[in-house]
Order: structure tokens, then sequence, then C-alpha cells
């Protein structure tokens, strides 16, 4: 009997762990591709990824740096697709680059905030007393900061550029993570399964990272995607006030504060990456709306 | 039994799903009188299904169909919403197994079963404040007027489901349908609560479809006793002729329940047979 | 020889914002190497949360509590933990949804560091009457029944001396239930298991153990042989109220 790889995937029996573990994985993107909101944020962040890979080819070599003062802000034209801005750099070409600016803050703030906000949020749900208050308390001050206006003081503070800003951006972020998994693991730590490895001698942290962690994972994948377009539209608003990313680096948000000025005349100039940074909002918070249907356990039979 | 209180002929439920139609009941017939109707099965057996049915409850996507499902003469399958607002309280009843899911919580018990008067019985205010007390006094609870001011969650289990029992009551239904009214109760407590339903059930001449998974309960405590396994009936008999029940699924149900008086060493497993569920 | 379990004057207190409930109040039993003991009450008797004192997952006071002849610390080594594993009563509650019946049974013997854990978890599954296509399942993909398995399979897994069930087949059918029950008579007389099973079901308990404790309200009301039970030669009425109910209802003549 020949079985069809779907088959093989979709087997409620499976045989091995890669099958087990492969299936689930296979049921999960079925489940997200069904989802029309999800597919959507999934395509544009496919297409994203794609466009920081593929920046050099696809601005058939011209480079994001390369000034022109003769043809300052330029309208779009068959040599300039989107124009030119006011150094008479290409548009398309630094758009194109600003993907991989704003994948690097993306990916460098996900790993930073994420890890903190679980391990504060699951050693405070888990252990409880006094580690539980005075984390919580921690968690409290910098929740109560508002968030531009801290990372504005972290980046003034570290001095300017990308990689300051992504400190300042996850400083500020990683407390409702915190808050999330906290909650998460007060009612998980209750739990008989969690009973069992605590009677089978395990020790705190083989409980915490091995148990418990898996379990918040979920939802805070489904959180830090939803505010993956805060951090994008944060780091925006750093670069925009000069903060951010420096000259001459194509960040989106510097780009549409250099196009300020002239936004009545030479619309295109910050038109275009403000596009960019809509467009990649919006497919982070479709693909996280539709990661929170997935993952929902009440959508599950 | 002259008094027909419900006809059920070839009564089927179906869901519509992916890989095909699911039966969750197959073909059931049944016929109730004034009388104590026990239903019994394991879990998937269709037996709250049943009870759903009859109230007509199946949730969509589920469909209904039957030869007959007459309720004291009139067809229930024509039923509108309106209709089935009519029955539904006043002439035929459900308890449901846990009373903490089925009373409001932020609602003085007294004023839920007053509602109920109210709503069915058109009574007035005042009237629907002392057939309430009356019917919390029939449930044996010792100080109505106390628990007719308390909340749901300041009632123990056994108060919870006598409230219950009191609010289902009161509207005087003709049938009483149980959905295992008494599993979530203790042992001692259980067989108080049975007694007082057995009493106005037998006062006041009301048909009871008792559902239970509980052999050793119903067996006790109904007059009947339908066998049901796979959304079937498999068996009907007279509860006090279960022991000499004639389907093998019945007879492995039995032996598989462990007694205290009849000590085995091993119990007996049950062999399922795909027959059965032809 | 000394008994396997021997408790003296157990006291559980549960502080439950600011008001505190005396749970299990002066406990004493004790429990032979093989034996097996149950417990039996209705909800609020104290039953479980006495098993759950001594398996240590709860806090308590006792004159003394000795396991195999050891007193049980209140911080227990991974060693005591091997002594006794336990298996509660929602199946659906006490596997780990997101890992497979490999991982589960895994985890034990990785926390303990044994060896040939592939020859292990093939035995374990095979004991408790599961097949190896059980083994990559995770517990959304098996029954309630298949579920339990797992558990006592993942309970007997480290050869504890002792198991520890708590209700195990109240949330199963009745058909499951004899499945389980027979499983456990088998695998304590392979084993040569020590066992305490709490239940509110007279019938399962009689049928597993030798010696009942009734408890009523925290306290242990009598402690009968399974063959006095049966009989009825019992001296505490509560205990009689027990059995009579669990016969089913009787109706009062009219």
């Amino acid at each position: 009997m020949t079985v069809t790889l779907t088959q093989w995937l979709m087997d409620d029996r499976p045989t091995s762990r890669r099958q087990a573990v492969l299936g689930n994985l296979y049921r999960g993107t079925r489940a997200i591709i069904a989802n029309p909101a999800a597919l959507t944020g999934l395509v544009i962040i496919a297409v994203l990824i794609l466009v920081a890979i593929f920046a050099p080819l696809l601005a058939h070599g011209i480079s994001p740096f390369d000034q022109d003062l003769s043809k300052r802000l330029a309208p779009p034209s068959p040599e300039h697709w989107l124009g030119s801005d006011e150094l008479g750099r290409d548009i398309y070409a630094r758009t194109l680059y600003g993907a991989r600016v704003t994948l690097t803050i993306v990916f460098l703030v996900s790993i930073i905030v994420a890890p903190i906000g679980l391990a504060v949020g699951t050693l405070a749900g888990y252990l409880g007393g006094w580690v539980d208050r005075i984390l919580m308390r921690i968690t409290d001050v910098f929740l109560a900061f508002p968030r531009l206006v801290l990372a504005l003081a972290f980046a003034a503070a570290l001095g300017p550029g990308i990689e300051n800003a992504v400190i300042a951006i996850s400083l500020t972020a990683w407390p409702p993570y915190a808050r999330i998994a906290r909650a998460e693991t007060i009612t998980i730590a209750k739990s008989d399964f969690i009973q069992v490895v605590v009677l089978q001698g395990a020790s705190t942290l083989r409980i915490l990272f091995r148990h418990i962690v898996p379990l918040c994972m979920s939802s805070v994948i489904v959180r830090l995607t939803l505010d993956m377009a805060g951090i994008i539209l944060t780091a925006a608003g750093l670069g925009f006030l000069g903060l951010g990313a420096q000259p001459p680096t194509p960040e989106w948000g510097a780009m549409v504060s250099a196009g300020r000025e002239v936004i009545l005349d030479q619309w295109w100039v910050a038109t275009i990456p403000g596009i960019a940074i809509f467009v990649v909002s919006l497919g982070f918070n479709l693909l996280g709306d539709g990661l929170r249907d997935v993952f929902d356990p009440k959508a599950e039979r | 039994m002259s008094d027909k209180l419900l006809t059920v002929e070839n009564l089927n439920v179906t869901y519509p799903g992916r890989a095909g139609v699911t039966h969750a009941l197959k073909n059931a017939s049944f016929e109730l009188g004034r009388e104590r109707l026990g239903i019994v099965g394991e879990s998937g057996s269709g037996k709250s299904t049943m009870g759903r049915a009859i109230l007509g409850l199946i949730p969509k996507p589920g469909i209904v169909t039957a030869d007959r499902l007459d309720f004291s003469g009139k067809s229930l399958l024509t039923n509108t919403d309106r209709d089935w607002q009519k029955l539904r309280g006043r002439r035929i009843s459900m308890i449901m197994q846990d009373p903490k899911y089925s009373l409001n919580p932020v609602r003085k018990i007294g004023d839920q079963i007053a509602e109920t008067c109210r709503l069915h019985l058109g009574s007035t205010r005042k009237d629907a404040e002392q057939r309430s007390l009356a019917m919390l006094e029939a449930v044996q609870i010792r100080n109505p007027d106390a628990v007719y001011n308390q909340y749901p969650h300041q009632l123990s289990g056994g108060m919870g489901q006598r409230v219950m029992i009191a609010m289902m009551l009161v509207a005087e239904p003709d049938l009483l349908i149980a959905d295992e009214p008494t599993s979530a109760l203790d042992v001692t407590v259980q067989n108080e609560v049975l007694r007082i339903l057995d009493r106005l059930v037998a006062d006041r001449g009301m048909g009871l479809i008792f559902i239970s998974h509980n052999l050793t309960v119903v067996s006790s405590f109904c007059d009947r006793v339908l066998i049901m396994y796979g959304g079937r009936i498999l068996e009907q008999c007279a509860a006090k002729d279960l022991g000499e029940a004639r389907h093998p699924y019945t007879q492995a149900l039995i032996a598989a329940t462990p007694s205290l008086d009849h000590p085995k060493a091993e119990l007996a497993t049950m062999v399922r047979d795909p027959a059965w569920l032809l | 020889m000394a008994p396997m379990i021997d408790i003296e004057d157990l006291h559980v207190t549960f502080s439950n914002g600011g008001r505190s409930v005396h749970a299990v109040q002066g406990v004493s039993f004790s429990v032979e190497e093989g034996e097996s003991f149950g417990i039996v009450g209705e909800s609020g008797s104290g039953k479980s949360t006495v098993l759950k004192a001594v398996s240590g997952l709860i806090p308590s006071e006792s004159r003394s509590l000795t396991v195999n002849g050891r007193p049980a610390a209140e911080r227990r080594s991974k060693a005591d933990r091997r002594l006794m594993q336990f298996v509660f009563q929602d199946p659906y509650a006490s596997l780990h949804p997101r890992q497979t019946v490999d991982e589960a049974l895994r985890e034990p013997l990785s926390i303990h560091g044994l060896d040939r854990k592939d020859e292990r978890i093939e035995q374990a599954l095979a004991e408790v009457g599961l097949l190896p296509e059980h083994r990559f399942r995770y517990p959304h993909q098996l029954s309630g029944g298949q579920r339990q398995r797992v558990a006592i399979a993942r309970a007997l897994i480290l050869r504890p001396p002792v198991l520890l069930l708590d209700e195990p087949t109240s949330a199963l059918d009745v058909s499951v239930q004899a499945e389980i029950l027979n499983l456990i008579s088998r695998l304590r007389q392979a084993n040569k298991l020590t066992i305490i099973l709490v239940s509110h079901d007279l019938g399962v308990v009689a049928h597993l153990c030798n010696r009942i404790a009734i408890m009523q309200f925290g306290k242990i009301v009598e402690v009968v042989n399974t063959a006095d039970l049966s009989a009825g030669r019992v001296t505490q009425d509560y205990t009689r109220r027990l059995i009579e109910a669990s016969r089913g209802f009787v109706r009062e003549p009219s």
C-alpha cells in the first residue's frame, strides 16, 4: 500500500518521533494556510524576507548609498523607479535595503525580549512568594514608563545607532511578556502533569524550561508577532527622531523623516518608505491574529 | 401504562462532518408513560443526545429526524422556537449534572425560582414567592427563607442540586429529564436527592427520564431501563430484571462493575462486537 | 520487619486567604510491604490530602512519617522520590499536552540518569498493554483509558516499590475502569508493589485492597479488612451508611 506524504503527516498514529513532530507542524501550517488573514500576513513577511535576501538583485545593482546631487529629489522615472531623495539616492533601492534593517531589528528584538520575558515571568509564576513580588515590581516599573519615551531616554543615553535602538526597544518591550508568562505559569504549575514531574524528582529549572516554557511559548509568539508592528513603528519613530539607524543606513523611519520637509512637493520621498512600514506592520498583525486563532486551545476539538 | 406521555419512533440525530455523517443517535424507539425510565450507557453512547433531542436542544449543524416524536399526543418535530419556549420549563424540564453551571451565579436562588413561576405560570410576584418557598420546602431544604436569599456559590453540591430540582419542578411539568443529576454528588447525599426526586415525581404523577452511567443507581431507582451503546438502544427491560439482561453488552457492563457484595479476583472486560452497531 | 509506610498523627492545614482549614486531623496508619491499602471517603473527607502528604506534594506535620523504614524528609531527595510514584485521577490533566508518550516516559529516566532508555520505554508500554504504535502519539490522539495506561507506565518505569493512586478510574467508563483495575492488580502482583488507593467508590477499593480505612471530616473513622467490610462486620454507623448507599437506591415503603 502506498501512503502519500499528506497521509503520512496527517496520520493519527505516528510511528516515530519525527513523524509525530512533523505531523504536528504540518497540521499547524495547514491551519494557518486555511486562515485567509494569517496567510496574507505570512505571504507579506515571506516577501519581506525574500526582499531582504535578494535586495542587490532586485535593485539591479543600484547601490542605496550612491549619491547623485544633480538628480536630487527626482520624481519616479525609468532611471529611478520610485524617484530619488534629497541626496539623489535611489529610493527604490533604499527601500529594498531597508527591509534588511527592519528584519535585523525585528530579529534582534525577538531574541532579546522573548527569553527575558519568559525567564522573568515563569520564575515569578512558579516560585511565587518574595521572588514573585520582587520580579513583578521590577516589571511594573518598566511597564509604568511610556514606551517611546523610555526608548528615547535609553537611546539618548547610549547614543544613537541601530544596536542601541534595539536595546532600547527591547528594554521597554519585555514587561508584557513577563506578565503573560507569569499568568500562564501560575495556571500550568497547578496542573497534574507538572505535579507528576515534581514527584519524579525533577529540578526546578528542568520543570520550568522543559515543561512550563514550551506551553507559554505559543502565547508569547502570538504576542510577539502582534507586537512586531509596534516594534517596527517604534524603531521607525526612533529613526525619525534621529536616534535610530544613522545615515547613510537606509532605515525606513529615517527615510520618512528625511522626506518630511518636502512631503508636499516631492511626496514620494516620504511616502514610499511609509508604505513599506505600513505593509510590513499589517503583515505581522495579520499573522499574529491568525496564530492566535491557530494556537487557541478553545478552537481545538 | 395507558397514559402515553412520549412516543419516540426511529429517532435519528446526525452530524455532517468532513469524514461523512456521524450518527449520534440511530433509529431509537421507545415509549414513556408516567413512569421512571432509566437510560444507561457509557460515554459516547448517545444517552445525553437523547435527552437533548427530546427537548429540541440539538445544536447546529446536528440534524434530528424521526418517524414519530410525540409528546402527549402532539408532534415535537414541527415545533417552532415559540412552541419550544412554551414547552421547555413548563411542560418538559431538564436537570443537568452540575448545578454550578445551570444556576445564574449573580442572582439570588429565590429570584431564579420565582422567575420560572412568573414566566410559565403567570404568577404574581407574591404568588411566585410563595410557590418558590413551598418548593424549596418540598425538596427538604430546612430553612427555605434563608436559602431563598442566598446565591448559588453559598450552596453545597447536594443543596445546589435540590435547588435545581425545585426550580425545574415548580412549574409542575409533565416530563422531567434528569441528565446525570446525582453523579457529581457523594453517595450518601446522592441517595437523599434521589429520595426527594422520587417522592416528587410520584406525588405529581410525572414522567421521568433518568440518564446515567451508573447501572447500580439506575437499576435501583427506575422502573424500566434502556441500555444504549454507540447511539443505539440495544435493549429495554424492567429495572428489576436487569440482572437477567439478554444483550451481551448489558451483561458485560454488569460483569465489569466492581461490587462490594460480589467480590471477584478479576473483573470481566468487554469484547466489543461490531455487530452491536448494526 | 518494619512496615513500608508508617504514619503517626498526620496533620495537614491549608491556609486559604487568612482562613485556615484543618483538612487532615491526626491520621495514623501503616502499610506493610506488598500490601494494598485503601482509603474511602466522600468529598472533603481529606482522603486525597492524606495521599498527597504521603507523597510529599503538600507540606504536613506528623509525629512520624516513615517510608521503607526511613523518615520522609520535608524536602525529598531524588532517591526519596524514586520510592513512590503517583497516579492522578484525571488522565486528561496528568499528561503534558505537548509531549508524546515517548517523551513522557523518557523524562523520569533522564531525571534519574538511567540507561537503556528505549528498551525500558518499550517494556513499560508492553507492561500496561499499549502497543509500540502508541509510543509517538500525543495525548489528544489517545483515549481516556489509554492515557491512564500511559500514566501508570510512567509511574512504574522507575520501578518504585510504592504506588499511590488517587481515584485512578473515576474519570473512566465502567468497561474501561475494569480494564485499568485488572491492570493495576496484575502489575501489583508482578512487581510486588505496595499500594495506597484512594477512592469514593467502595466497590473499587474493595476490589483492589486488603485493608480499608474509612475517612470522614479529616479523620479515620475505622480501618477494616475487606472481607469484614463485605460481610458488614463494621463498628461505625458512618461506615454502615456508606455501604448501604453504595448498594444503590432504596425506596421507602409508601
